[in-house]
């Protein structure tokens, strides 16, 4: 064999696989293939779903921290306005009971008052009228005394003297002003 | 060949992709270096991420986080581009093990002692591309019943309808057959090209400083550099065709999954 004759019979067509070509390569392919397939890719597709929960849970805990802020500032701005329409509340109803006290206060001092004075009034027309019996007495005694003396023995007559003393009195009280009377 | 049998510049062929069987010669288990380099790569590949994505954290470790980057811009940068969150994260394993799958089996090529890439041996790139044309296919059929699909994909709307005696077997042609072709030989031909601009450049560095001798060792220096500068380039080319077939995949169950294009 010359090496020309070699070259001749050896050289293949490079478009044209030869069988073992075609084997070995669908070997290696699906050796590789199947390698990636179940072993390297799942790897690496768990790794990157693993990495990206790893930031979504990082972000969405930062958003729950976030609302949970937020909820706890709403519930203080809501718990200070409570508080702040209690005081103002509870400082309205304190004034209103003032008032009322106040008006309870001033109703009872002018009862008493009206009362400390009818009951002056009732006082002084109990002395009045005692003043007036015990003057009508006296002024009695005082007249029959003084006409006794003036006509005499005739008018010791008790019933008789009784008489002229009512008509005295009643001439007594015509004369005294009106007003007088109406007071009593 | 000829230059190589009279003891000169040994110049690379296509037979480099052929080398011989070391085991299991003539049966379709057939083993010789390019598919040994392939096996390590899968096992190496599996190996690496299982290590790095051994023990998630919360929190990653170095490691980690380097594993994660590199899935992480192909869910985010390719998959949830392509097909929205959805669509992308359903066929994220598929993108992802593209992804990762060529670009592993092409960065060999620039990797010292390996020196080759098992995608430019067409059978892996086509393997593939079938499997994106499959899923493509499925995907299509499941999101839009297979009538459905079949016309949203040949007869696009809003074309008169003499139009589609033109429009629908381009169509055809475009959607079922250039597209798997175009992905398989995309990738083939990037690193069966690159493989040998890197072996033509360091074969000629060789037989200038150690064959030819005095002043051509000059062109042996250039031939070097340009040797290291295709290197990087393969890098790029590495990661660019990764992506471009990855991305392309994306686009096409994209593309079956839309009502309408």
């Amino acid at each position: 064999m010359t090496p020309i004759t070699v070259l001749a019979a050896e050289t293949p067509n490079p478009l044209l696989p030869a069988t073992y070509d075609i084997v070995w390569s669908a070997v290696c392919f699906v050796i590789i293939f199947f390698a990636f397939w179940k072993l390297v890719l799942p790897k690496f597709r768990e790794i990157l779903d693993e990495r990206a929960q790893a930031i979504e849970g990082g972000i969405e805990k930062a958003e729950k921290v976030q609302a949970e802020a937020d909820k706890a500032l709403a519930e203080y701005q809501k718990q200070l306005a409570d508080g702040r329409a209690e005081a103002a509340r509870l400082r309205a109803e304190a004034q209103e009971e003032g008032a009322q006290i106040v008006a309870d206060m001033k109703q009872r001092a002018n009862e008493e008052a009206e009362r400390i004075i009818s009951q002056a009034k009732a006082q002084i027309e109990a002395e009045r009228q005692s003043a007036m019996l015990e003057l009508r007495g006296e002024v009695g005694g005082l007249a029959t005394d003084l006409a006794s003396r003036i006509v005499g023995e005739s008018l010791r007559d008790e019933h008789r003297a009784a008489g002229v003393v009512d008509r005295f009195i009643a001439d007594l009280e015509a004369q005294t002003p009106a007003p007088a009377i109406k007071e009593s | 060949m000829l230059l190589a049998a009279e003891g000169g510049f040994h110049a690379p062929g296509l037979e480099e992709f052929y080398p011989p069987a070391v085991l299991f010669e003539g049966t379709p288990f057939e083993l010789n270096r390019i598919m040994l380099i392939r096996i390590l790569v899968a096992v190496v590949l599996v190996a690496v991420f299982m290590f790095l994505m051994r023990n998630p954290k919360l929190v990653p470790s170095r490691a980690q986080s380097v594993g994660e980057m590199i899935l992480e811009f192909i869910r985010k940068g390719i998959a949830h581009d392509m097909l929205g969150k959805k669509d992308g994260d359903r066929f994220f394993p598929l993108i992802a093990v593209i992804f990762l799958t060529v670009f592993a089996m092409n960065i060999t090529g620039i990797i010292p002692f390996l020196n080759i890439s098992p995608n430019a041996n067409i059978g892996m790139p086509l393997f593939m591309a079938v499997v994106s044309y499959v899923v493509m296919i499925g995907a299509g059929i499941q999101a839009q019943g297979g009538w459905q699909y079949v016309k949203s994909q040949l007869f696009p709307s809003g074309v008169p309808g003499a139009m589609y005696i033109l429009v629908t077997p381009i169509e055809f042609i475009s959607t079922f057959i250039a597209r798997p072709l175009s992905l398989a030989l995309r990738l083939t031909f990037n690193m069966l090209v690159g493989h040998l601009l890197l072996v033509l450049c360091f074969a000629a560095t060789q037989f200038f400083f150690f064959e030819a001798g005095g002043a051509l060792a000059v062109f042996g220096g250039l031939t070097l550099v340009g040797g290291f500068a295709f290197t990087l380039f393969e890098i790029l080319v590495a990661v660019l065709q990764a992506y471009v077939f990855a991305l392309l995949t994306a686009a096409y169950i994209q593309l079956s999954v839309a009502q309408d294009h």
